[in-house]
């Protein structure tokens, strides 16, 4: 007699955690507010990313379309998988000497990690990280991309 | 030749080996599984690892010391803040550099929040593979809000890449303090929703009580660590132990169970998710003032010598041996991972269960598989 109310119990109760659970998914169908879902590729023009997100490395320019980078090349030797490369030209400053700057700063962000040290260690502060993060391109080559633009010049005052 | 094969029917006559995996969502990666089979009734496990081995300790060897934490994040990807810790404070150990309490205080909430949200995917993940889909959604819905604070504060999701020797890469966001706040007050709400979804659920008892028993001797002499080891009764919490950043001013308890079970794996778990909402509680409201970086010289180099360092990560201890030779880049650095050794204990506690009952116990000893390739 005991096994038999055991066993019953024991069946009641397993019931009753069931439904104890699908009460739970339930609730839900009466609590509309707590859906999160985003309806990325519609969302897309109200879709903020958050300011220190790291979508891609980037060179700031102004609008005379200057830049801070010297071509010291420390984000090159921090660079823990070579995405950075940094081919640097001789110039003649107005009084006469050579000096060294910039002629491509090339970024790969196929390669990159995104660990931030470039960004970090850079002493002038010319890279930084932009929020773009829709990178998908056809065609790999696209991914190598040069940070400076063509025919800026180093800002005055930064060495 | 013809022998051989005669030898095989008869010696292990109803004896049936099958491949699970590598490519099987119970194994959360690409782990292979050759499981032996009497009928159903699984005889033996033998793992087979390597397939996303990348070889990280041998690159760290040409490395300088700041790059390491870039590959430690993409070793147990679900712990990525808590392994960059443990290189972050095996280099200030070794350099004697005194860090200041505000990076300490930050680093222990940033730990806690990473195994919040590595227990509730692996919460999530858990309750897949033994057929309720429902917690998939819940488990990463509640993530999310995770992933958002490391996303406005570190700047990305996983791979936080937050620690730098000698402190931290940013200061934390100033939303930072209250948006934790708001994710501990919603979760206090949610989590009773877990128990009432999964622990109570009795499909749920039925295939995890008693299945995958790992008795305190075996945990012991396996080395068994974290959640998994202290459902045995094994106190290994090195957080407890050996204190390091701030959990020596802070007040919690470990959790022990004795039974050792997958339920209580399961519950050691949910336990552990309270655990560290009450450690970030203590610790959210008074983050000191100060610095959130040390400066360091631009070429670290550690002197000559050997430097150990261990952790607790989601998953149990991890620890990093450093020796150096002197140079900006270590001459060796071996990482005792702890995915790697509770793996090797899935043979022992699997065989005689049934082969459904194996996606329970791997499920329950929560691995990752690029930690164990490394």
């Amino acid at each position: 007699m005991r096994s038999i109310i055991d066993y019953l119990k024991e069946i009641i109760l397993g019931v009753w955690s069931l439904l104890k659970g699908m009460k739970v998914t339930g609730s839900y169908f009466f609590r509309p507010g707590t859906i999160i879902t985003q309806k990325y590729p519609n969302n897309r023009k109200d879709l903020v990313m958050f300011d220190r997100f790291k979508g891609e490395v980037v060179m700031p320019h102004n609008e005379k379309n200057e830049h801070k980078c010297t071509g010291c090349g420390i984000c090159e030797i921090n660079c823990p998988n070579g995405s950075i490369e940094i081919i640097s030209k001789s110039i003649l400053t107005e009084d006469g000497k050579k000096k060294r700057a910039i002629d491509k700063h090339i970024y790969r962000l196929s390669m990159c990690t995104f660990c931030a040290l470039c960004v970090k260690t850079c002493p002038s502060n010319a890279l930084a990280f932009s929020q773009e993060f829709e990178h998908a391109v056809f065609n790999r080559a696209l991914l190598i991309k040069t940070l400076n633009k063509p025919g800026s010049q180093l800002m005055k005052g930064v060495e | 030749m013809e022998e051989k094969v005669k030898n095989i029917t008869t010696d292990e006559q109803q004896e049936y080996v099958i491949n699970m995996g590598p490519q099987h969502p119970s194994t959360h990666g690409v782990l292979r599984l050759v499981v032996s089979l009497k009928g159903e009734i699984v005889k033996s496990v033998q793992p087979h690892i390597g397939y996303i081995h990348r070889g990280i300790e041998k690159m760290c060897e040409s490395i300088t010391y700041p790059q390491i934490i870039h590959l430690t994040d993409r070793m147990d990807y679900l712990s990525a803040h808590i392994n960059n810790e443990a290189v972050c404070l095996t280099v200030e150990k070794a350099l004697e550099v005194e860090i200041p309490d505000r990076i300490k205080v930050i680093r222990t909430i940033m730990s806690e929040l990473t195994r919040i949200q590595s227990h509730q995917l692996w919460w999530a993940s858990f309750g897949m593979d033994l057929g309720g889909l429902t917690c998939f959604f819940y488990g990463l819905r509640d993530r999310e809000k995770i992933l958002d604070i490391f996303e406005e504060t570190c700047g990305s999701r996983m791979i936080v890449s937050y620690n730098c020797p000698g402190g931290l890469m940013y200061d934390i966001h100033p939303n930072f303090q209250k948006r934790v706040k708001e994710f501990i007050k919603y979760f206090r709400k949610i989590l009773p929703e877990y128990d009432q979804l999964l622990s109570g659920n009795v499909i749920f008892h039925e295939r995890s009580k008693g299945i995958g028993k790992l008795t305190l001797e075996d945990a012991v002499s396996y080395g068994i660590t974290g959640p998994s080891g202290r459902a045995s009764g094994f106190s290994c919490d090195v957080r407890k132990h050996e204190p390091y950043s701030a959990y020596d001013k802070i007040k919690f308890k470990e959790i022990l169970f004795t039974e050792g079970d997958t339920y209580h794996r399961y519950i050691a778990r949910i336990d552990e998710m309270w655990e560290s909402m009450n450690i970030i509680e203590q610790l959210i409201d008074n983050i000191p003032e100060g610095p959130y970086a040390v400066k360091m010289k631009p070429v670290i180099k550690l002197p000559e010598g050997e430097y150990y360092q261990r952790v607790e990560t989601a998953r149990g201890e991890l620890g990093v041996f450093i020796i150096s030779d002197g140079n900006k880049s270590p001459y060796r650095v071996k990482f005792r991972s702890p995915n790697f050794v509770n793996l090797s204990v899935l043979n022992h506690i699997a065989k005689g269960f049934k082969i459904a009952d194996l996606v329970a116990i791997g499920g329950s000893l929560d691995l990752v598989i690029p930690d164990i390739d490394r």
